[in-house]
């Protein structure tokens, strides 16, 4: 006979002891964006993990109410770096939208969520998607689209398409990139799908940091998505082959396997969760930040002032806060200066900005107001949806603010080092840096 | 019983879809406050932005003759934030702006839901501060603090909310809109602002709160102090307020709590001591030196094991976040706890904290001890696992006879958390037949129907069920007629 606890049937279900963690004492709430947004306690982590709990219980069902307060979580997990009691969000949510996409109703957004995961983890279609969209930009079609406000019916379609500014042309990696100076070891780097098509100079600064870092990089042609987006959307299926085959296309005899988008690293480390036959390989997984503070880069100036944004699942799903920040500070010249509420989600995790564009919209609202108090014309984060989400944010403010990735700052820092030893021209001034 | 259409419909019409919460889901997670023991679902969560719309809810609920429940974070220990006759919840969480900052008057008036800790950010930087700070107080409201007049750490010296409330706009139980005390602290007539404070909701609901703001002291020192032995840390206690110091706060951990504080919230307390102490001292910077020197001149001649003086606001800070964190780290140790709230004379620390050893070894639960040991207000935490009917019954009986100990030794049932439907029935350890007659006419006063937050607080008489009322006159001896 299937297992059944409560509402939830069969494998993947929430561990009711992990449920029976949260004392509901409270201390989440005011971290929580969707709460501090809607105001109602089903919108918070601790109505919605008494909702995880009434339904193991078998107080409720997986109706539709239940499948609403769930899906508009945004998986940021603030909840569980405020959280006392150590419950462990992340898993429980995933665990329960893996049991909603298997026994509950249909998701409200089903089709268009059906088109953007069968399009972002496949980095060939993305490509092709991509391709299709620098043609439709340049065509003058935007223009046209934006100019009619054909999309405004659409609220989904119409984020998509306002998120998407400039795509550059796909780029490819070597697959293997020879250390520099005194070996260190050997790295894998995951190019991920987004991070490929979207930001492939961050790759590219990446493998080059590694690589002046001591590292021998490999970039497994092969690699896929890492199947975070289907996770994150219930479908353990699809995310269990992208796991294996992921895990499968590394080497084993890597020092680490480096990921540069934060939603990536944070699915990845916690692969044996579940697929335990992948926990060698999630236990090898770092952040480059991590990676390279361990590091001695050659640093030139950058006279700079930027601010850090804390990617949710890098403060909070990998607990990486303090390695970003000190790489930037070391790079001579640049001022790093605090974000209010700079770990608050902006939005964008993973495609819920595409599916629940409004409450999107709003945390966006508030993450740009922080930004334009710190006064910073760079904005660094270290992960490809909150780059585009927040860039897009700034855009729409008519806001001169440039996005980037740490590396991308560190690349450049590194490269005017080097221009300074060849006796090269002065760094760059602010104004031309944000131009 | 469901609410009638007509009333939902009227609702409606006044909140808007996103203003009052009807489905079973919904409901479901209001059914309690942080005293998971007592659930009661409400018949309806309205969330209501502004006072007006706060007076037309409860002019509507009192014609139909319907219960209303106020919540605020829903933070509380006493099973106040919860609907026993179900009815329509109030959740002023959304009502959550300062309204004024008025540094001349040394005030601001705020509403209700304002979380109490974002008053003082707003006011930090200007050199003030919201004094109440109970352990809540990075979730908990500013309303939910004045209706259950919390307490808090540094209440030790600057006292308990009620002292911190200058006026009130409150919504009665007739719905009527009043106005109790203001900005200037004293007023002509009444001390109706001090009889609204801690009326957890029984009046009414508060709609604005002005409170005093507290000017920041020239220095801060924290000081950690261990020991190996629980009564070592008592008498410590004892000996510096004896000495005259008037810490800001003073609180005592047991070795249970310091396992899950140290688990949870990572402050790195001393790893295998039996007691630690948190001493603040805020004054003028010499006076703060002078007594920090002697406050742990008096640790050390008690037998402290390390005393720790934190060196920058960021060691403050990971301390008190240890202890203000404390009850949710107890997650850790088990999934269900009794968080008791009582007093006693601060010299009577030793003899109840053996009386509490005695208690859990008799009872066979593991008791965790967290409390403001300057004013005697004891949390001990009695831990069960709720899996396991007989564990509950093995704690509730514990809970009792603690409480009955506190009393006996000349305490209070309790503290700072309120009564609350949880304490309620213990009301008449503490309070005669008369007293609690006048607090019911009180009551009817701003409540007549008694449709506001019923069955917290007062006690229902044990023979007729209803409110207490006085026994009958006894007849003379041989007065047949
Ligand atoms: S902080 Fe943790 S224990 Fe407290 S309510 Fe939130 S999830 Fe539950
Ligand atoms: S994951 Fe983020 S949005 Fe979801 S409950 Fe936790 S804090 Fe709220």
């Amino acid at each position: 006979m299937e297992q059944t606890l409560g509402a939830f049937r069969g494998p993947d279900a929430p561990d009711l002891d992990e449920l029976r963690t949260c004392v509901h004492c409270g201390i989440c709430l005011p971290q929580c964006p969707t709460y501090r947004v809607l105001g109602e306690e089903m919108d918070s982590p601790r109505g919605r993990i008494y909702l995880m709990r009434a339904a193991a219980e078998g107080r409720i069902g997986l109706t539709p109410t239940f499948a609403h307060h769930l899906d508009l979580c945004l998986g940021c997990r603030a909840c569980e770096t405020a959280c006392p009691s150590g419950v462990k969000f992340g898993s429980l949510l995933e665990a329960t939208r893996i049991q909603l996409r298997r026994h509950g109703p249909p998701p409200r957004h089903r089709r268009l969520e059906d088109v953007i995961l069968s399009v972002f983890p496949e980095p060939a279609r993305l490509g092709v998607a991509l391709a299709a969209f620098r043609l439709y930009r340049r065509s003058g079609l935007r223009r046209l689209v934006r100019a009619t406000r054909v999309l405004r019916p659409f609220p989904r379609l119409a984020a998509l398409e306002a998120l998407l500014d400039d795509v550059p042309a796909a780029e490819s990696l070597p697959p293997l990139i020879p250390a520099r100076g005194t070996a260190r070891g050997r790295v894998g780097l995951l190019t991920g799908c987004v991070q490929r098509h979207l930001y492939p100079g961050v790759n590219r600064d990446t493998a080059r940091l590694l690589a002046l870092a001591g590292y021998e990089v490999v970039v497994p042609r092969a690699q896929g998505c890492c199947g975070a987006l289907e996770l994150h959307a219930g479908r353990a299926e699809a995310f269990r082959s992208r796991a294996r085959a992921l895990a499968a296309a590394f080497p084993d005899d890597l020092d680490f396997v480096v990921a540069n988008a934060a939603g990536c690293g944070s699915a990845m480390k916690e692969y044996g969760r579940w697929l335990p036959a992948t926990a060698g390989f999630a236990a090898r997984v770092r952040d480059v930040a991590e990676v390279l503070v361990e590091a001695d880069l050659p640093l030139g100036p950058l006279p700079l002032t930027v601010t850090y944004h804390d990617a949710c699942h890098l403060a909070h799903g990998q607990r990486v806060r303090q390695a970003p920040r000190a790489l930037l500070r070391r790079i001579p010249g640049l001022t790093l200066v605090e974000l209010g509420d700079s770990d608050l989600c902006c939005g964008s995790a993973g495609v819920y900005n595409l599916l629940e564009p409004a409450l999107a919209r709003e945390l966006l609202a508030l993450k740009v107001a922080r930004i334009v108090e710190t006064g910073a014309r760079v904005v660094a984060t270290g992960n490809p949806g909150c780059l585009l989400q927040i860039a897009q944010g700034c855009r729409q403010r008519g806001l001169d603010v440039t996005l980037v990735h740490p590396v991308e700052l560190l690349a450049r820092a590194v490269a005017v080092r080097a221009a300074g030893r060849r006796g090269a021209s002065a760094p760059p001034s602010e104004a031309s840096e944000t131009d | 019983m469901p609410l009638s259409p007509g009333l939902v419909g009227d609702l409606q019409r006044i909140l808007g879809p996103e203003g009052l919460v009807l489905s079973h889901e919904g409901r479901l997670v209001y059914e309690c406050d942080m005293h998971t023991f007592y659930k009661g679902a409400p018949d309806a969560v309205a969330l209501p932005s502004t006072t007006a719309e706060v007076v037309a809810i409860v002019r509507l609920c009192r014609e139909a003759r319907v219960p209303i429940v106020p919540r605020g974070s829903g933070t509380g220990l006493i099973g106040g934030a919860m609907a026993p006759s179900g009815g329509v919840m109030v959740g002023l969480n959304r009502m959550n702006r300062i309204l004024e900052v008025d540094l001349p008057n040394r005030c601001a008036t705020v509403q209700p839901g304002l979380i109490n800790l974002s008053l003082t950010k707003a006011v930090e930087a200007r050199g003030w501060f919201f004094a109440p700070d109970p352990s809540s107080q990075m979730v908990s409201s500013i309303g939910g603090n004045v209706s259950t007049n919390a307490g808090g750490p540094h209440c030790l010296k600057y006292g308990i909310t009620s002292n911190h409330v200058l006026g009130l706009e409150l919504v009665t139980g007739r719905g009527e809109l009043v106005t109790l005390g203001g900005k200037v602290a004293d007023h002509p007539g009444y001390d109706l602002t001090g009889v609204a404070v801690g009326s957890e909701g029984t009046f009414g609901l508060v709609t604005a709160i002005t409170v005093r703001l507290v000017h920041v002291a020239q220095a801060v020192k924290t000081i950690l102090a261990s020991f190996a032995d629980l009564e070592d840390a008592s008498e410590a206690v004892s000996a510096i307020i004896a000495a005259g110091i008037v810490p800001a706060a003073l609180e005592m951990l047991d070795e249970l709590m310091i396992r899950a504080i140290n688990e949870g919230t990572g402050a790195g307390y001393p790893k295998d001591a039996a007691a630690v102490l948190l001493i603040e001292l805020d004054g003028p910077a010499e006076e703060v030196e002078a007594q920090g020197e002697r406050a742990a001149r008096i640790c050390w001649e008690r037998g402290a094991l390390e005393v720790r003086v934190a060196q920058d606001a960021a060691e403050r800070a990971l301390l008190w976040k240890g202890r203000k964190e404390a009850a949710g780290a107890v997650g850790r140790l088990a999934p269900t706890y009794l968080l008791q709230d009582a007093v006693v004379p601060r010299s009577k620390l030793p003899a109840i904290m053996r009386e509490l050893g005695a208690i859990g070894a008799r009872h066979g639960v593991q008791i965790a001890n967290v409390f403001h040991a300057g004013d005697g207000n004891l949390h001990p935490l009695i831990l069960y696992d709720d899996r396991n009917p007989d564990e509950l019954e093995r704690a509730k009986a514990a809970n009792e006879e603690l409480l009955h100990a506190c009393i006996a030794m000349g305490g209070t049932v309790t503290g700072e958390h309120g009564v609350g439907l949880d304490k309620a029935k213990n009301l008449p350890l503490q309070y005669g037949d008369a007293d609690l007659n006048f607090m019911y006419r009180l009551r009817g006063v701003f409540d007549p129907q008694r449709l506001m937050n019923p069955k917290k607080l007062l006690p229902a008489h044990p023979a007729c069920g209803e409110g207490w009322r006085p026994p009958r006159p006894r007849l003379p001896e041989g007065a047949w007629i």
